[in-house]
């Protein structure tokens, strides 16, 4: 009796039980609520009105959608994010697979060779883009160096010609971004089983089936959290536009992030800031909804 | 069939397999040869470009070495090159850039590190779903919150300034590293909590004395991974900042796409290598640490 009056007065109310915790906890609070819930729910709520150097509450429906949609510049930029994100997707799981499975050999040097495919990673997407701006430059770079070298008709001129822009900034994505993959495959296929191996090796069932048919499979978990990370890093492609080709030629290079950030801050059509970020939020949503229901539904 | 079986009764014998000079070997050891050599290029022609007059740099092809090797560029894009109205170089961005991530890198950790602590050892009600939606938050694109925090930082004076820059890396931080730091203190044993628990110890004091002692190695991954990702930061830096106060990856892009005077191929790839030797530094010193902090952040997100 006693002992449980003293912890009736202890605890006062259900509100103050662990208030260290719920005090140290504040700022993630806030974050989740006001940042992430509130700060999402304001633009969506504000890309229905025609909000232009400041945001007002006159909503205009689906009007700034409708004018979105109309836009060839955002009609380009969703045709680049489409293209780089389904080749940048491509390329870097085949290539950080494969760069992987060269690795997981037993070679030697094999530290040295990591630390040389993972070091673009640790630079930035400016850097990254400005770099490959100069090696790209037509005048000076990869194509002016080919044809020194006596084939005076070869072409490669992606950063000027809009019609392959867009592949320019692949490449250079790639080679700051294949590296990162080829690590997170590394870990994975670490954690398989040597007696898998053996297994296979004793059936005697070549190298490259054992990693297609039963390797592949077994890295199942690995495979969708690159594929989530490589996903959610595609729609957020900005910098790297910006410092290699801002844009350019023209529109030809045009991304959904760029197209936000140029109405919100430039064109000072805030509305349409707001309903283009609403359709990047709707295109993630599309990816993490499905991947977040596979992964986290099925344990209840 | 013959073959496997032999294999698998016979154990170790027969000849021994020749390792060197193998066809097999020749084909990984080319292959990653190849392709090493194609990711340092940008690294060599770097260096190669920062280190050449620009006569030179016109006439050459840019894998050649330098002929006359020159520091030029380096002090031109340190100390002169020009942004806009201001010419004093790339140090001001690397100034502004050292003021906004130690004070970031310090602040991020400090509130990541107390969420993990009180969401692996003091869960209330409700804090799993603030978990959840933190989580959550680090997957929507950040488009989708820049003007919301334009506001929020107006309302609070801070717009524009270092301090609010600080802020918007702390609040962006912390979904990762928080769930960096819950797997971290979830992995530990629960005996020492509860022992410190029954000797009186509080949320504060069990935070200090028993759990930053135990969890150093994921503070220096932390560090790392905070180091880098603030440094290489553009998109926060041009949207938060203004012009005096922008950060370094900001000013080189500025540098080197500003429309007017005549492009300075040299002066651009050393302001290039100045901003990515921060970063680069901090990887090759960090060596294995670095991958362990991008797995870790990535894997388990």
């Amino acid at each position: 009796m006693a002992s449980t009056m003293s912890s009736a007065a202890k605890r006062p109310s259900r509100l103050f039980r662990n208030l260290s915790a719920k005090i140290a906890s504040v700022p993630m609070i806030l974050t989740a609520l006001v940042v992430f819930v509130g700060g999402t729910l304001w633009t969506v709520l504000y890309s229905f009105t025609n909000s232009r150097l400041l945001p007002r509450l006159k909503f205009v429906g689906l009007d700034q959608y409708e004018r979105l949609w109309a836009t060839p510049r955002w009609l380009v930029s969703i045709e680049n994010l489409a293209i780089y994100g389904v080749l940048s997707l491509i390329f870097s799981l085949v290539i950080g697979f494969v760069l992987a499975a060269l690795l997981d050999q037993k070679i030697r040097f094999e530290d040295t060779f990591r630390t040389i495919f993972l070091y673009p990673f640790a630079l930035s997407f400016v850097v990254t883009g400005v770099v490959w701006q100069w090696l790209l430059n037509p005048d000076f770079g990869v194509q002016a160096v080919v044809r020194s070298l006596g084939w005076e008709s070869f072409a490669f001129d992606p950063l000027y010609n809009s019609s392959i822009v867009i592949y320019g900034v692949l490449i250079a994505a790639l080679w700051q971004g294949t590296g990162f993959v080829m690590c997170l495959m590394l870990a994975g296929l670490r954690g398989i089983d040597e007696d898998i191996w053996k297994a296979a090796r004793v059936d005697g069932i070549p190298a490259w089936r054992t990693y297609l048919f039963i390797v592949l499979p077994m890295m199942r978990p690995v495979l969708i959290t690159t594929l989530v990370i490589i996903a959610a890093g595609i729609v957020k492609v900005y910098d790297l536009v910006v410092a290699q080709t801002s844009g350019g030629p023209g529109i030809a290079s045009e991304v959904p992030a760029k197209y936000v950030y140029d109405y919100m801050f430039f064109a000072q059509n805030l509305g349409q800031g707001f309903a283009a970020s609403t359709m990047m939020l709707l295109s993630v949503a599309i990816i993490i909804v499905p991947w977040a229901y596979l992964e986290f539904g099925r344990r209840r | 069939m013959a073959m496997s079986q032999t294999l698998a009764t016979d154990g170790p014998r027969g000849p021994k397999p020749r390792h060197t000079f193998s066809k097999r070997n020749i084909f990984i050891y080319g292959t990653l040869f190849v392709v090493a050599v194609y990711y340092l290029l940008p690294l060599y022609v770097m260096v190669v470009t920062s280190l050449k007059g620009m006569p030179e740099v016109r006439l050459g092809n840019i894998f050649s070495p330098p002929l006359e090797i020159t520091f030029e560029p380096w002090v031109k894009a340190w100390a002169t090159a020009c942004t806009g109205l201001n010419c004093d170089g790339l140090s001001r961005g690397f100034w502004n850039s050292v003021r906004i991530t130690v004070p970031s890198v310090i602040l991020s950790i400090a509130i990541a590190s107390v969420n993990g602590y009180a969401l692996a050892n003091w869960r209330f009600k409700g804090s799993e779903l603030f978990f959840t939606i933190l989580i959550i938050g680090a997957f929507i694109p950040y488009q989708v919150m820049l003007y919301p925090i334009v506001i929020i930082l107006r309302e609070i004076g801070l717009y524009g300034s270092l301090s609010g820059l600080v802020i918007v890396h702390s609040i962006f931080g912390m979904p990762i590293l928080t769930l960096l730091f819950r797997n971290y203190f979830a992995s530990l044993p629960e005996e020492l909590f509860k022992a410190a628990r029954v000797d009186g110890a509080g949320f504060w004091s069990i935070y200090l004395r028993i759990m930053l002692p135990m969890s150093v190695p994921i503070f220096v991954v932390a560090v790392i991974l905070q180091i880098t990702g603030i440094w290489n930061d553009f998109l926060f830096g041009v949207v938060y900042t203004r012009p005096e106060t922008y950060p370094m990856t900001v000013q080189l892009n500025n540098i080197v796409n500003s429309v007017q005077g005549v492009k300075e191929y040299n002066v651009n790839m050393a302001a290039t290598l100045l901003t990515g030797l921060v970063p680069l530094v901090v990887y090759f010193i960090s060596g294995k640490l670095f991958v362990r902090g991008i797995a870790a952040g990535a894997v388990k997100g």
